[in-house]
This record gives structure tokens, sequence and C-alpha cells, in this order.
């Protein structure tokens, strides 16, 4: 235990996207923030990022529906926007960030038929306007005219809230912007004890100690133990995802698809694989080889395309997939925030989240978010 | 802008494009391309503005060209040989479609 070292209105746990987010979101509103976090070789889910801000399709599940998180990713996209443009304002690079609408390519006739009806289920289940649409391939033909389609692509979905951003760029501005309005972000910091303090938390670190009227666990896959010292159980596994990306090409994709996307600097990133394989970064060949076959499938032209980089990142998952954002009842001003979607998410945490910790209680409409969705009732 | 620091001792000659260039045997096409009057080496596919050799190291991919016919090589990587022929990309790189396949 060193010497106390600093004192903020609020402490972030985890710098990566999600807990930058909310930093950013915290330090913009005035108050005084300080950002712990690990090392470099902690496992970091925000480097390993396909970049997309995706709407359609979230919340479908495959064990449970959730079309309250469809909704959050909408109303995070319709914010994404503004975001951008004052984040962008700020630190003076651009993001790279689009909101063309996004596709979902389906192969076959029974894909399509099996996107189509589980889109409309989702919409069922939350009514308001439809922000989507089934493409017929003549449809998606019009709209890619620089693609040769392969022959099994029968359409797509088309997501108008959909797009994609550089997620490394939005990473390090996020990390300028809370710099810029006074905020603090210490590296190898990892936190290893969370404590009461007079009127708020204190939080031990490899560096030294923290104290703040208000704590976020925004630490990924390293949640659910500080999530624990503050009396919430939260259940968390990492899943892999492989990324494959290729050489530089004039525009050709203007749009990204959910598997294929072209960067501004011409690269297309080819992705993701879900793999249950613990805390395992390594890439294999298998799954190179099954994402290049659906990619050639959806865009035979890419078959002379160089791979010029293959990667691994663990996503960071709960039992149902969906995000949690928790308040301690034992520790009133520690919240956990974590999901497996902080760039799509990033928009809403630097401003609901943020607005939520900074009055010191989640509101009403997150409340199916919360952790003790897990609780398994004790069997009679 | 580069020059040689010593005079070498066994050399090569390579052709750029059209142009006969002496190199020193064993350093990389990076090496030389970055001592020519012209020292890039490809256009950007997204903004069509020239690119030279930077990081020397692999990493960074500014230093693509088209090495013995094989397009988009990284020049930090090939050591020149005898007679090995090396052409810019002078055209925004496409990607390839088999039109009328």
């Amino acid at each position: 235990m060193g010497a106390q070292s600093s004192i903020a209105d609020v402490i972030v746990i985890g710098a990566g996207t999600v807990g930058a987010a909310i930093a950013y979101g915290l330090a913009r509103k005035g108050l005084r923030v300080t950002v712990l976090d690990g090392p470099d070789t902690d496992f970091r889910a925000a480097r390993a990022n396909f970049g997309l801000v995706w709407v359609q399709g979230k919340g479908q599940g495959k064990q449970q529906p959730m079309p309250a998180y469809q909704a959050l990713s909408r109303r995070s996209s319709d914010l994404w926007p503004g975001f951008n443009a004052e984040l962008t304002d700020l630190v003076g690079h651009d993001l790279g960030y689009e909101r063309n609408g996004g596709l979902a390519f389906c192969l076959g006739e029974a894909e399509l038929a099996t996107r189509r009806a589980a889109l409309q289920r989702l919409h069922n289940a939350l009514g308001g306007d439809a922000d989507w649409e089934m493409l017929d391939r003549p449809a998606l033909e019009k709209l890619l005219p620089r693609i040769r389609l392969g022959p099994d692509v029968t359409g797509a979905s088309f997501g108008r809230s959909d797009g994609h951003v550089n997620p490394l760029r939005l990473l390090a501005a996020l990390h300028e912007a809370l710099l810029r309005l006074g905020g603090a972000l210490h590296a190898g910091h990892a936190v290893r004890k969370i404590t009461g303090g007079s009127g708020g938390v204190r939080v031990e670190t490899d560096a030294g100690c923290h104290a703040a009227a208000r704590l976020v666990i925004a630490a990924g896959l390293g949640s659910a133990e500080l999530a624990r010292q503050v009396d919430l159980t939260i259940p968390l596994r990492p899943q892999r995802g492989q990324i494959l990306v290729t050489e530089r090409f004039a525009p050709f994709l203007p749009l990204p698809a959910s598997g294929v996307r072209q960067t501004r600097e011409g690269t297309v990133m080819i992705g993701a694989t879900q793999e249950e394989v613990g805390f395992d970064t390594s890439t294999t060949v298998a799954a190179a080889a099954k994402l290049s076959a659906r990619a050639l499938r959806i865009v035979p032209a890419l078959k002379s395309a160089r791979i010029v980089r293959h990667w691994a990142g663990l996503r960071v998952m709960t039992p149902d997939s969906y995000p949690v954002y928790a308040q301690s009842t034992t520790r009133p001003g520690a919240f956990v925030a974590l999901c497996h979607s902080g760039v799509t998410l990033a928009a809403l945490h630097a401003t609901v989240i943020a607005d939520a910790v900074a009055a010191g209680s989640l509101p009403a409409s997150l409340a199916m978010f919360h952790q003790g969705r897990f609780d398994v009732p004790q069997a009679a | 802008m580069f020059r040689k620091l010593h005079e070498p001792t066994q050399t090569v000659t390579i052709h750029i494009g059209d142009v006969a260039v002496t190199a020193e045997a064993g350093e990389t096409l990076a090496a030389v391309l970055l001592r020519q009057a012209e020292p890039w080496a490809r256009v950007s596919p997204v903004s069509g503005a020239p690119r030279a050799p930077f990081c020397m190291m692999g990493v960074c991919f500014e230093c693509l060209a088209e090495i013995e016919g094989l397009g988009a090589v990284q020049a930090c990587l090939v050591q020149v040989s005898e007679g090995m022929r090396v052409r810019r990309l002078a055209e925004r790189r496409e990607l390839a479609q088999e039109v009328g396949s």
C-alpha cells in the first residue's frame, strides 16, 4: 500500500474504449477524472476491434432476444455523429467515421429468409420505424457498382443506422481528449484492491493509491474480480475473434458489411470468428481459411489480394452477450460498465453513462442491463 | 537525398523501370530506391499521392513495388540481385475484377 497519490471526483478503472469513453464524457462535464490502466500485456479488445458502429441485428441473441439492446445500440448510433464531430474538433484529427449504412450479405436463399425473419422478429418486438430493409441481388448490384458479387450472394440486409470508424483512432482520440480536458491517465497502474474511503472509494494500485467519490469499473475481462470487491457478481468469459486485413486498394466498397469492410486507408478487413477457447490470443490457419472462404464467396476478386496481417482479440462476453451497467448497493459510488461493443456504444457511454455516474445513479431505462439478471435462484 | 557512406566492393546491376542502377550486393531494394533521384515506390491507392520507403523493417507497407513481375512486394524485405527487374506502382492499385468471366 503506497501513499495516496491522487484525489479525483471519479476514478475509472480501464482505459480501453469503454473506460476511455466514459472518462471522456465525465471530463467533458467538468469533473476531475483519473483513469487507471494496467500493463500493455493485458488483454486489450480495444486494440483488436473490427471498427463497426453497428445496429442491425443487435439484440436478436442466440439464447434469448433483448430488444432493449437493439434500442440502446440505435440510440448510440444516433448519438455518434455529434459525438464524432465534437471529438474530432477537440483533438484535431479525423476518426474515419462514416454512416452510410451497412450490409449483412446472405449466401443462398435460406440465409436470406433466416435473416429477414430474425430482423422482422426484432422489429415486431420494438415497433417504431424500420431503419433496415432487405435488398435482393439486383438492388445490391446497383448499390455496389464496383464489385462483381459471387454467384451464391442472394441479397443482403441493409441497416440505415450502421456505420464504421477507425477503432484505433477512436481510442487515441478519447485518450487525448481526456487529457486536454484536464483528466489524468495512468498506465501500469493495475488495481489490486478497492476499499471504502471518507465519502467515497479508495483504490490501491501497483503504483500508489487513489481516492474519489465515484468509481467506474470498465476493465474488460479483468472486471469480474474487481466487481466482486464491491459485491457485484458478474459472470464473464473471453470469446476470441480473429481478423484478417489485406493490402490497400482503390475504394470499391462504399459501405461496411458485417464481415468485410474497406477502411479509409484502402485495406479490406475480413472478420471475425467467435471462438470459445479461453484466454488464448493465438491466430490459427483454420480460422484464416474459414474467413477467407466466406469473403471469397461474396467478392471473388479478393482471391488475388495479399493478406498483410492476421490477429486475434478477446471479446468481453456475458452469459447472454448483452452489456452490464450496474451500481453496487454496498458501495453506492461504484459502477460497472461492460460490453463487447465498445465502439458502437462509445457515444452512449460518453453521454448517457457518464451522466448517470455523475448523477450518482443509473436511470430506470438501463435497469434491465443490471447484472442481477444472471443470478440463479436457489433451488428449493 | 540519401547516399552510400562507403564504396561497395561487390556490386550488381538492377533495372528500375527502364533505368539501369548499380547497387551493392545484398542491400535491400528499399535502400536502393531511396538513393534515386525519384525515391518513390508507389502511389497511394486512395489519394494517388506518391509514397516512398519509410520504416525499412517490414511494418509500414509504404515501399510496395512490382518485383520480377510480382505486384505489391515490400521492397524493404527484398535483397537486390543481379539483373533484378523492378517497376514502381504508378497506377492506383485496384482490386482485379474479372469482367466477363
